[in-house]
């Protein structure tokens, strides 16, 4: 067959799926410098042709960069373009000055898997000074030699694949394993040694999972722990608290769109979550909740039906329809911590968040001077008052302050859940679980009882799922309440009066 | 009779509704004919459900505006079941006995249809279902216009195994733990063990309504992909959960070009509430897409974004088989010269609708459409790009050969 030309391919392009994959693939081994924007292009959705069948992108023309002045239409793509487009782009890229898309474009080589890329791939590798761009060259390279017929480069090319160790390099090796007959014992090998690496990881990882379920109660927990915990309300509204958080941080992001503050949106939603959702814990606490102390079952039917006013309200005003909260590009996609362990960014900045959170409440607890009245008046409310303090206005802050943090875990919580109305409804369940389970009143208690109750959820999933490791979580609950009433950390002697 | 208003725009619109009959013209002087709404406005399925009642409503309006039927006008009664199932089979007594309504449009999950269909056999009630489901049904009470799994989930797994889908030979199967993910995933099972595909190469699991923490999921999903055998999602998962698995998705780095998932309970309304970026190449499964390019569709469209006053807002297929399902009974009462049951019902055999899918679908004596299948892949901008489609429309069976038991009922 004829070696194609450049440009006798350009109109196979767009032509049928089939044809525009064999058409970058052509380009992608001619290596045509030409090609590299024309498929960039394709792979965004920014290739058009017009009916005179030039190729546009952005409405100049691909190939001369002139103004086109005919309306173009847009060439769709599916997986298996986008499959054979990586492959060419990468191809194409390997020699890109830009260290980055050299990166990208040896992990594009490695996922092509194809022989012919093993010349391709020696010449990178002379040439390349990185370390880090060199490692991912030597997987390409291992992975296209397994596949090549020349029986020395095979066996290196297991070698560089075990010494990679990722689960791609695995599942490579079992694909090639049928065919390999004469390498089954090298591959079975480097096999075991894989698994013995992803085995460490997948436990690490699994931990980290558990660690973020925690850290997401501990935060949807710690503002219930002060108005259930400390102040012994019954505050079923707790969870709207949170949604409300939620919808502010929609409308801070709104407000801030178009303006040079966009990036600032996350950030600033935290406090300005906090002083909406505390404002709204004052009013309620003031109006309504105040007149209930001491009649839990009024007060639970209250703040019940708090909580659907609020939820109704937010339907109304905002829509039945989820809000969409952006994430920020630093809590977008995957940290690749030593060892290959990898965590999940947004997950990441919510357990710091939470734990910073936690040391927040608590020195301020403990080392201000309304951290000081308000355990005064939880732990005797007259001898606080003959003391000068006055009650009302300390319950008042401190149930601003519950409601405020359940504020700012909304701000967390909007990056990985729904912004609906009923966001808070899923939630004031394993709140109060982990405030009991912990121990009512105990700030330490919440966080040793939702770390406790997320590692053992996410240990048990692999092996219940997600539905039956929820149920025997709460089943283990049922029984250390039956036999410990206080939870974890029980308070002892007045306090706990 | 009890009617609730959620939203000024549609309060609006179903009180004009509601508010005309009394108002005496020449052209209404018949008692209106009354059209009951039983979609949950709030609670879980409000997401979802919320645009089926205003699809209901806009059908009301535009039939309205076009002289009624037999010359009567059209009354539409809104109740809300409020995504709780027992409530559904109330609120279905309540339209039929007190507020006797002529034809009911109604329903999401396949649960709560579960809890009306006794209600509706009882008091011989019209239901019109327009949601996808899992078939392994047929009540005469009830038209059913959304898919059965042979003409949505075994396509789409077709698809997925083809040289366009990636010849993926290994599934694993993520649903929402209720009835319809758990049978479509039964009979998709029996499907790919048919086609060579064992036990050992297919995953399955379920999560509870609303989950939110998909971390482990993805990760064994990770791991079961890294067998050295291409690997597919395919997912029944429904509702607002889906949000979080898509992010959960791209933030742990898996491709539509490596691990390809098809939903079958996601569209252009699901993904108006997420940045679909990451998600670009993942599919669906559907019988319309808002992206088809068809007459009828240029009008649904249009003619929807007009009545909700935004042009931004989208259609999608459950709309569409709502759209189709109201225009075969308006049909169906012109033949029959009646809105009683019996006579509707045996007009309804044989109608036929230029759907906004681009074919003319009909109605079947099974009580099942014919309908097309499409396979779309998410785009940047929240969009369907229609990347492989049935020649025509396919007839429903909606008892599955892939489950014994009720195999034999097929006719």
């Amino acid at each position: 067959m004829a070696q194609p030309s450049f440009e006798t391919l350009l109109p196979r392009l767009g032509e049928s799926f089939g044809a525009t994959a064999e058409a970058a693939e052509a380009m992608g081994a001619m290596g045509d410098p030409r090609a590299l924007p024309l498929l960039r292009a394709l792979n965004d959705n920014r290739l058009g042709r017009t009916a005179d069948g030039r190729l546009v992108i952005d409405g100049r023309d691909a190939l001369t960069g002139e103004a086109a002045p005919s309306p173009a239409e847009l060439l769709r793509i599916n997986n298996r373009v986008r499959v054979a487009l990586r492959g060419a782009m990468g191809r194409l890229a390997i020699v890109s000055p830009d260290a980055a898309e050299r990166a990208a474009a040896a992990e594009a080589v490695f996922r092509t898997r194809s022989a012919e890329n093993v010349p391709l791939l020696e010449a990178a590798l002379a040439r390349e000074a990185l370390p880090d761009i060199r490692a991912r060259l030597e997987l390409a390279l291992g992975a296209s030699r397994l596949i090549s017929n020349d029986p020395a480069g095979q066996r290196a090319g297991v070698a560089a694949l075990a010494q990679a160790g990722t689960a791609d390099a695995r599942n490579l090796l079992l694909e090639v394993r049928a065919s390999r007959t004469e390498l089954a014992a090298e591959i079975d090998q480097a096999i075991a040694a894989i698994d013995g690496k992803l085995a460490f990881r997948r436990a690490a990882e699994t931990l980290f999972q558990g660690l973020s379920l925690g850290s997401v109660l501990l935060l949807a927990a710690l503002g219930l722990a002060i108005t259930f915990g400390v102040m012994g309300v019954i505050n079923m509204a707790h969870g709207e608290m949170v949604m409300l958080g939620a919808y502010t941080t929609f409308v801070v992001q709104e407000a801030l769109r178009s303006t040079g503050m966009a990036a600032w949106s996350l950030p600033l939603s935290v406090p300005a979550a906090f002083v909406v959702t505390a404002a709204i814990g004052v009013a309620l606490e003031r109006g309504l909740i105040r007149h209930l102390y001491g009649r839990p079952l009024e007060t639970l039917l209250l703040t019940f039906g708090i909580g659907m006013m609020i939820q109704q309200s937010v339907r109304l005003v905002f829509g039945a329809q989820n809000r969409e909260v952006l994430s920020p590009a630093w809590m977008q996609g995957s940290l690749l911590l030593p060892g290959g362990i990898a965590v999940t960014q947004n997950r990441l900045w919510i357990i710091f968040f939470a734990l910073a959170v936690l040391v927040a409440v608590m020195a301020a607890i403990r080392f201000t001077r309304f951290g000081l009245q308000m355990r005064a008046v939880v732990q005797n409310r007259r001898i606080a008052a003959t003391m000068g303090i006055r009650t009302g206005r300390v319950d008042a802050a401190t149930f601003a302050v519950g409601s405020g943090i359940a504020g700012i875990a909304g701000v967390a919580l909007s990056q990985i859940d729904n912004v609906s109305p009923n966001l808070g409804t899923g939630y004031i369940i394993d709140s109060f679980m982990v405030v009991v389970f912990g121990g009512v009143g105990s700030l330490l208690g919440t966080l040793v009882g939702a770390m406790t109750l997320g590692l053992t959820n996410k240990l048990l999933e692999p092996y219940a799922g997600a539905v039956l490791a929820k149920v025997a979580v709460l089943v283990g609950i049922m029984i250390f309440i039956q036999r410990r009433p206080k939870g974890l950390f029980a308070l002892k002697g007045r306090a706990a009066e | 009779m009890k009617t609730l208003h959620f939203g000024r725009r549609s309060a609006l619109a179903a009180g004009t509704a509601l508010a005309l009959p009394a108002v005496h013209s020449a052209s209404a002087q018949a008692a209106p004919i009354k059209v009951g709404v039983l979609h949950s406005l709030t609670g879980t399925m409000a997401i979802s459900e919320t645009a089926l009642r205003d699809t209901v409503l806009m059908m009301v309006e535009q039939q309205n505006a076009a002289g009624g039927i037999l010359g009567r006008r059209l009354e539409a009664v809104v109740v809300d079941p409020a995504s709780n199932w027992p409530l559904f089979a109330e609120k279905a007594r309540e339209l039929l006995a007190v507020a006797k309504v002529d034809v009911t449009f109604g329903c999401w999950t396949s649960v709560s249809r579960k809890s009306v269909l006794p209600v509706f056999e009882e008091l011989n009630g019209l239901l019109f279902y327009p949601v996808q489901y899992e078939g392994e049904e047929q009540s005469r009470n009830v038209f059913y216009t959304g898919a059965a799994p042979n003409q949505q989930a075994i396509p789409a797994v077709e698809y997925l195994m083809s040289a366009d889908g990636g010849g993926a030979r290994r599934i694993a199967l993520l649903g929402t733990d209720y009835v319809y993910p758990r049978t479509t995933n039964r009979i998709l099972r029996g499907f790919l063990n048919s086609k060579g595909i064992n036990d050992a190469n297919i995953m399955e699991e379920y999560t509870p309504f609303g989950h939110s923490d998909w971390q482990g999921i993805v990760a064994r999903v990770k791991a079961f992909a890294a067998q050295g055998v291409k690997t597919a999602i395919v997912s029944t998962i429904n509702g607002d959960a889906n949000v979080p698995f898509y992010r959960e998705l791209g933030n742990q780095g898996i491709k539509a070009e490596d691990i390809p998932s098809v939903a079958f309970s996601v569209g252009e309304e699901e993904l108006a509430g997420i940045d679909t970026r990451p998600l670009v190449g993942h599919l669906a499964a559907w019988n319309y897409f808002m992206s088809v390019r068809s007459p009828a569709n240029t009008q649904f469209v249009s003619g929807w974004h007009r009545f909700i006053g935004n042009t931004r807002r989208v259609t999608n297929d459950p709309m569409e088989a709502t759209l189709v399902g109201f225009k075969m009974w308006a049909q169906a009462v012109t033949a029959a010269r009646t809105t009683a049951v019996d006579p509707v019902r045996e007009a309804m055999y044989g109608q036929k609708v230029a759907a906004p899918c681009g074919y003319e679908l009909e109605m079947h004596r099974n009580h099942h459409l014919s309908k097309p299948v499409m396979i779309g892949e998410v785009q940047a901008d929240g969009q369907f790009n229609i990347v492989w489609r049935t020649q025509g429309p396919i007839v429903a069976e909606n008892w599955s050969p892939f489950i014994p038991e009720n195999a034999n009922r097929r006719r």
